[in-house]
């Protein structure tokens, strides 16, 4: 094995890790089959029919956004640099308050299983979802890629499996999740998934501070005793305050634009649930990276940055390597597996999410106009995710090797650039056209894409060039409002007296319901067709 | 349909919802920028331990992370208790 990881056990065949590993699989698996009975319709299967509560949805948003890249990478930051992990942590937190205040409730008052549902509402359909598809898949393509990349790099650190085997173990049981159980087992995996690691890190968390009197100052304390007083301030990560700026607002809004974490808000029964679920997903979310910054100095100072760094550049071992140290391997074993996990459920999610894009948006909408039948629309959906799950594996295996942690931070930077402002100045501003938000969606897209490539990462640590052409790492700071900037300019430039008529029928519907009118009152001829997008059953008055 | 009053009650109650949203929303804008901004310009503040291994920063990080919670917190009393009351009055 490796030499660099003497002294543990770690990239071992750890048989407590396989143990703990088959046993979520084999639950995960029950509860698909269980949920596959369940689902016989396309609602039920991108939004579990609207039968989950506000609790389990709020764990199932936990479960959706505490990736692995989360809990190791930012355990790992901490472990290695000390307070600017928190910056990080803080960054990933801020933008729930964000879709609990301007995003849950009208986006589940107003759509069906996609953000494109609300954007279309009173727009065009086709070139609407079709930009907004767009964006979507982008989104998920590249959080995807970053996801599977890092399954095979972890798995092989963690169990010893080859980088390919991991993929497609990921590949696989992920697929069998979606294609079977569909919305239903994908919040179910997501809620078993959140527990465990809410569970794993809290006991990680305690067996630490149980060595220093269960107080956190004296844990940092011995940090600042190792590491100098440095591993208490904020370090080289912040060289740049406008990089820092742009880092925090693509974060800030990129949650309120991620594909996999609105369509949640489909599966709860009504706006009170939507706004409820958000709270409970920002207490463990919050709570979360708080234990995560704890293991963070605990790794630090009982493994060492030296160990960590050694088996590992990055430091994404940190919270493993110190299970071990303080729970022995079958800690290690047990952390492994929740790690193992965590990839899992991610990748259902934003499976899913594409899935939803591919079928709703471009089949159902684009395509049939709207006329395909149920059974059709559910066949459609299935055989999405059963291409977006083998393309996942695919640029999972074809990216081995590739340092793809940036594009995460892609795929949050395109996900506040070309959804969020589309999605909220389709929500509050009357005067926006059809064109005003494909010119945003699509500018917010490809100008995110193409500064990135532009930038830094790319050209300088990818490509080795001296420079890069966009001095940021991230483009947050310029895309997001060139995005609204290019929405607003556009629908000014051409009004759409229909577009601008109809808006009280949102402004109603997004804060009532879709209570007053019978299912469908549209006008015929206008918009196209009948928006697909509108729930049949309306709530009860 | 809704008679006249009924509609603009509804659009004020709206109006309502986006002012106590985008009100809230400012406030986060505002901590979160200001920890950034404090971060970027003022390390030795941020590094200042006003307690052995304590020090400004982790306080005040942890510190907006809690008011994140605290603030979809105070967004949901509201809305459940004022906003959906309301709501509710509007659709009998």
């Amino acid at each position: 094995m490796n030499p660099s990881t003497a002294g543990t056990q770690l990239g071992q065949p750890n048989t407590t890790a396989i143990f703990f590993f088959l046993l979520f699989v084999g639950i995960t698996l029950a509860i698909t089959w269980w949920a596959a009975r369940k689902t016989k319709t396309t609602s039920e299967f991108f939004a579990a029919g609207g039968g989950i509560s506000a609790a389990q949805n709020g764990f199932a948003l936990a479960g959706d956004f505490m990736s692995a890249a989360s809990f190791l990478g930012i355990a790992g930051l901490v472990a290695t640099s000390g307070f600017d992990g928190l910056i990080y942590s803080v960054g990933w937190l801020v933008g729930w308050p964000v879709v609990t205040f301007l995003i849950a409730e009208p986006l589940r008052n107003l759509g069906k299983y996609t953000f494109a549902d609300v954007v279309a509402y009173r727009l065009k359909q086709t070139p609407v979802r079709l930009s907004a598809a767009v964006g979507t898949l982008t989104v998920v393509v590249f959080y995807l890629i970053a996801q599977m990349v890092g399954a095979g790099n972890l798995i092989r650190l963690l169990f010893g499996l080859s980088y390919e085997t991991a993929v497609v173990i990921v590949g696989a049981v992920m697929i069998l999740y979606v294609l079977f159980g569909g919305m239903i087992a994908t919040t179910w995996v997501q809620i078993v998934k959140a527990v465990l690691l809410l569970g794993g890190a809290t006991a990680l968390a305690g067996a630490v501070l149980y060595k220093f009197g269960f107080s956190p100052t004296a844990l940092f304390s011995e940090a600042v005793n190792r590491y100098g007083p440095e591993a208490l301030a904020p370090g080289k990560l912040v060289s740049n305050p406008l990089e820092t700026i742009s880092l925090g607002v693509a974060l800030m809004f990129g949650t309120a634009g991620l594909p996999h974490i609105l369509m949640r808000f489909y599966t709860v029964p009504d706006a009170k649930a939507a706004r409820t679920s958000v709270f409970y997903a920002t207490g463990l979310i919050g709570f979360f990276y708080l234990v995560t910054f704890i293991l963070g100095f605990g790794a630090s100072v009982l493994v060492g940055r030296q160990a960590i760094v050694g088996v590992d550049k990055g430091g994404n071992m940190a919270a493993p390597m110190l299970a071990e140290v303080v729970g022995g391997t079958g800690f290690l074993g047990f952390i492994s597996a929740v790690s193992f996990a965590t990839i899992l459920a991610v990748v259902a999610g934003l499976t899913l999410s594409g899935a939803a894009a591919l079928s709703h948006d471009l089949w159902s909408s684009v395509v049939r106009k709207g006329h395909a039948p149920e059974a059709e629309q559910l066949k459609v959906a299935r055989i999405s995710s059963l291409l977006l799950g083998i393309l996942a594996v695919i640029l999972g295996v074809l990216f081995k090797n590739q340092n793809v942690a940036f594009m995460v931070g892609l795929a949050f930077a395109i996900a506040a650039s070309a959804n969020f402002p589309a999605l909220l100045l389709s929500m509050l501003w009357k005067n926006f056209t059809t064109k005003g938000a494909v010119a945003s969606m699509l500018t917010g897209s490809i100008s995110a894409v193409l500064l990135i490539f532009l930038s830094p990462t790319v050209q300088v640590e990818l490509l080795g060039n001296a420079s890069a052409i966009f001095p940021l790492k991230n483009p947050g700071i310029v895309t997001i409002p060139l995005s609204f900037i290019v929405g607003w300019v556009v629908s000014l430039l051409a009004p759409e007296a229909e577009a601008s008529r109809r808006f009280a029928e949102v402004e109603h519907r997004m804060h009532v319901g879709a209570v007053v009118k019978p299912p469908v009152t549209v006008p015929t001829g206008v918009a196209g067709t009948v928006p697909p997008g509108i729930p049949e059953a309306p709530q009860k008055v | 349909m809704y008679g006249n009053s009924k509609d603009d009650l509804l659009k004020a109650l709206a109006a309502r919802r986006w002012r106590v949203a985008g009100a809230l929303t400012v406030a986060m804008l505002v901590a979160y920028l200001g920890f950034i901004l404090l971060v970027a310009f003022n390390r030795p503040l941020m590094g200042h331990q006003f307690m052995p291994g304590l020090s400004v920063g982790i306080v005040l990080g942890a510190l907006t992370i809690l008011l994140a919670w605290v603030l979809t917190g105070v967004y949901m009393l509201w809305a459940n208790r004022k906003y959906d009351r309301a709501l509710d009055d509007l659709r009998r």
